[in-house]
């Protein structure tokens, strides 16, 4: 069937809640305004506001709400209107939901969902474009995801509400109305392993969520010039699949890595040190990155535009890497 | 309001039980800081010494299977919701028999089994979820109050007044108590609030609110049953302020440069310990070969705390990523 990465997880949410009672979505606006991204829109009228909570602007106070409803054995599903506001939400994500478990000596167990829209690309300046999910993939204790496609907007919400221990999705804010086709029993997906998007030889393209389409339109545009590139979406940011990073690496000796973060110490330096550090060998050219422009996002689109990976830079880059040596 | 008639001599049993309850505070935390001086303790120790009356006389009104969320100065708490003392003093000594294996230390007891959840060291951090676990109780229907305590410098948090406010609006069960101690570490109240009269600012919220004589434990106990009676019957959060004082330092490591002696020496005057004694003794409830009887039997569940504590096995290195994430092969095992 034909759907949007929207209605993809909101057919998400709306499983979660018909098939488990502890599961309920809190949040600014996911009710009566039907979400931010229109992404909760119809299931206030459908679960009513008991299951579907408006929260104040207190992001502090209602994430932590859901770790403290999670330890009480609720399956919380928390929205945070945008990545750039979960900082108001750190300390209790990172003080208290990480390492909760480990600090209790296994005893308390916080099975919190934190959803989130991450990323730029919609001219909306520099306090509402960061991208900080290379930040929490820093944390123990958290599982981190970037659900790229229809499928894993579908069936990572199910999965992360499996887990015992909390988890943040990153969406990309300017993948909500990307549409395609999903298949009717589309359902539950893995959140452990990354996904090879488009098998290649030549060069291995390692990205994640909002740049994935970029980063498979410069395949497309590599393929004409006689390059093959594999595209890796890593899916899970934390824990890393290093195993399918370095396959990939080892695959084709080649490695870009495209991360829209800003490249200090950034998801993309950790990738390449893992590649660096254990196929070494392997490896018949340095790792490269594409990455966003270390400046606040400026607001102007021909500036945003410079900001951001785009699919002409990672070609670039591919092309660079596949000639070296 | 603020409850100041003097609620009258408790019987003779439930009397002996307060004052057993706080001397049981009072001989481990004074052990405590001995154990800190021989490095057997290390790290940060907060102790509740003077601020018994508090946490005694609010755990009068809870139930077992009320959920409680404390502070970094929660030993008593801990010990009052049920964990063993030998749990207790294990995991100060860092041993793998303590009540959170050993790896929080002082600062970080828990306990899921009484729904004792911490043991919390960022100031305010508890608030929001004491909210949260009142909030699983409201969802499942169950009439179960959440304890959270937390300090005057909680107050200028902003998580104190989300936390009021969301807790307010959902009229959660939740009793807030604000133990006031004066101090937020080394900044005295009148330093660090604007506002003095701190149950006005949770009724900002409309959140009922009163203070209370922490130093009497008797008057605690009172509003702490009025207080939790009207959380469990469904009609929202209260705030009850206790104002306390700690007798000694914030921290082991305070050289206390902040507060003269003689503010210190008024305070110990109302230590209130020796005041529910005096109450006790009036009622010819309390003499002298009780009140050893009640000394011994602390000192005695301390010496054994402490035994226990000293014989049990260090965590193994092995272990340390154990419990990072739950789920068998899961992060633990792919580092």
């Amino acid at each position: 069937m034909k759907t949007t990465y929207r209605e993809a997880v909101r057919a998400a949410l709306r499983e979660a809640l018909q098939r488990d009672p502890r599961v309920f979505l809190m949040g600014e606006d996911v009710g009566r305004y039907g979400g931010t991204y229109a992404v909760s829109h119809g299931l206030l009228e459908e679960f009513g506001p008991e299951r579907i909570r408006d929260t104040p602007l207190s992001e502090s106070a209602f994430v932590g709400a859901g770790i403290g409803a999670a330890m009480a054995g609720m399956r919380p599903i928390v929205e945070v209107m945008t990545v750039n506001f979960s900082l108001l939400a750190l300390d209790q994500l990172v003080n208290g939901a990480a390492l909760l478990r480990h600090m209790s000596g296994g005893q308390v167990s916080v099975p919190l969902v934190v959803r989130m829209a991450t990323g730029g690309g919609r001219q909306v300046a520099a306090q509402h474009s960061h991208s900080w999910e290379g930040w929490y993939a820093h944390v123990p204790g958290l599982r981190v995801l970037a659900p790229a496609t229809l499928e894993d907007a579908r069936g990572m919400l199910w999965s992360a509400l499996q887990d015992p221990d909390p988890v943040l999705l990153f969406e990309h804010t300017t993948l909500y109305g990307a549409e395609g086709e999903l298949a009717d029993d589309a359902g539950p997906v893995d959140i452990s392993r990354a996904a090879v998007r488009r098998p290649g030889k030549d060069v291995s393209l390692i990205t994640y969520g909002g740049t994935l389409a970029r980063t498979l339109a410069a395949a497309e545009a590599l393929a004409k010039e006689g390059i093959d590139a594999e595209v890796l979406d890593l899916r899970v940011l934390r824990p890393l699949d290093t195993e399918a990073i370095l396959a990939t690496a080892r695959r084709t000796r080649r490695a870009v890595i495209v991360d829209e973060g800003w490249r200090s110490g950034s998801l993309a330096a950790e990738v390449s040190a893992r590649i660096t550090e254990e196929a070494f060998y392997d490896l018949d050219a340095p790792v490269a990155r594409v990455c966003s422009a270390e400046v606040p996002m400026p607001y102007p689109r021909h500036l945003e535009e410079a900001v951001l990976p785009q699919a002409a830079g990672i070609a670039a880059a591919a092309r660079a890497v596949a000639r070296h040596g | 309001m603020t409850s100041t008639d003097p609620p009258a001599a408790p019987s003779r049993e439930h009397g002996q039980a307060l004052l057993a309850d706080m001397l049981r505070i009072r001989r481990f935390e004074e052990r405590c800081a001995a154990l800190y001086g021989e490095g057997k303790i290390r790290g940060f120790l907060h102790l509740y010494v003077g601020e018994e009356a508090v946490a005694v006389g609010v755990f009068q009104a809870l139930r077992p299977e009320d959920a409680v969320v404390a502070t970094y100065r929660e030993h008593g708490h801990a010990l009052l919701k049920g964990v063993s003392a030998g749990a207790v003093m294990a995991e100060m000594f860092g041993k793998a028999t303590g009540c959170s294996r050993g790896r929080g230390g002082s600062m970080h007891l828990f306990d899921a089994a009484t729904r004792f959840y911490g043991g919390n060291a960022i100031v305010g951090a508890g608030l929001p979820q004491a909210v949260g676990l009142a909030l699983a109780d409201h969802l499942r229907g169950e009439r179960r109050v959440t304890a959270c305590f937390f300090g005057d410098g909680a107050v200028a948090e902003g998580e104190f007044h989300e936390s009021m406010n969301l807790a307010s609006l959902w009229r959660l069960p939740v009793l807030f108590v604000c133990e006031n101690n004066r101090y937020a570490m080394g900044t005295a109240i009148e330093r660090h609030q604007a506002q003095l009269d701190l149950p006005l600012k949770a009724r900002g919220y409309a959140v009922p609110a009163e203070s209370v004589d922490g130093m009497d434990v008797l008057a605690v106990e009172a509003a702490a049953r009025r207080a939790a009676g009207q959380v469990r019957s469904g009609q929202g959060p209260f705030f009850l302020e206790a104002r306390t004082y700690r007798f000694r330092a914030h921290s082991a490591y305070d050289p206390e440069l902040y507060r003269n002696k003689e503010e210190v020496e008024a305070w110990k005057q109302r230590d209130p310990i020796p005041a529910l004694a005096a109450v006790l003794r009036a009622a010819g409830h309390l003499d002298d070969a009780l009140l050893a009887r009640l000394e011994g039997a602390a000192d005695r569940e301390v010496d054994e705390a402490v035994r226990f504590a000293e014989a049990s096995p260090w965590e193994p290195v092995e272990d340390l990523l154990r419990d990072l994430v739950a789920a068998p092969g899961g992060e633990g095992g792919r580092p």
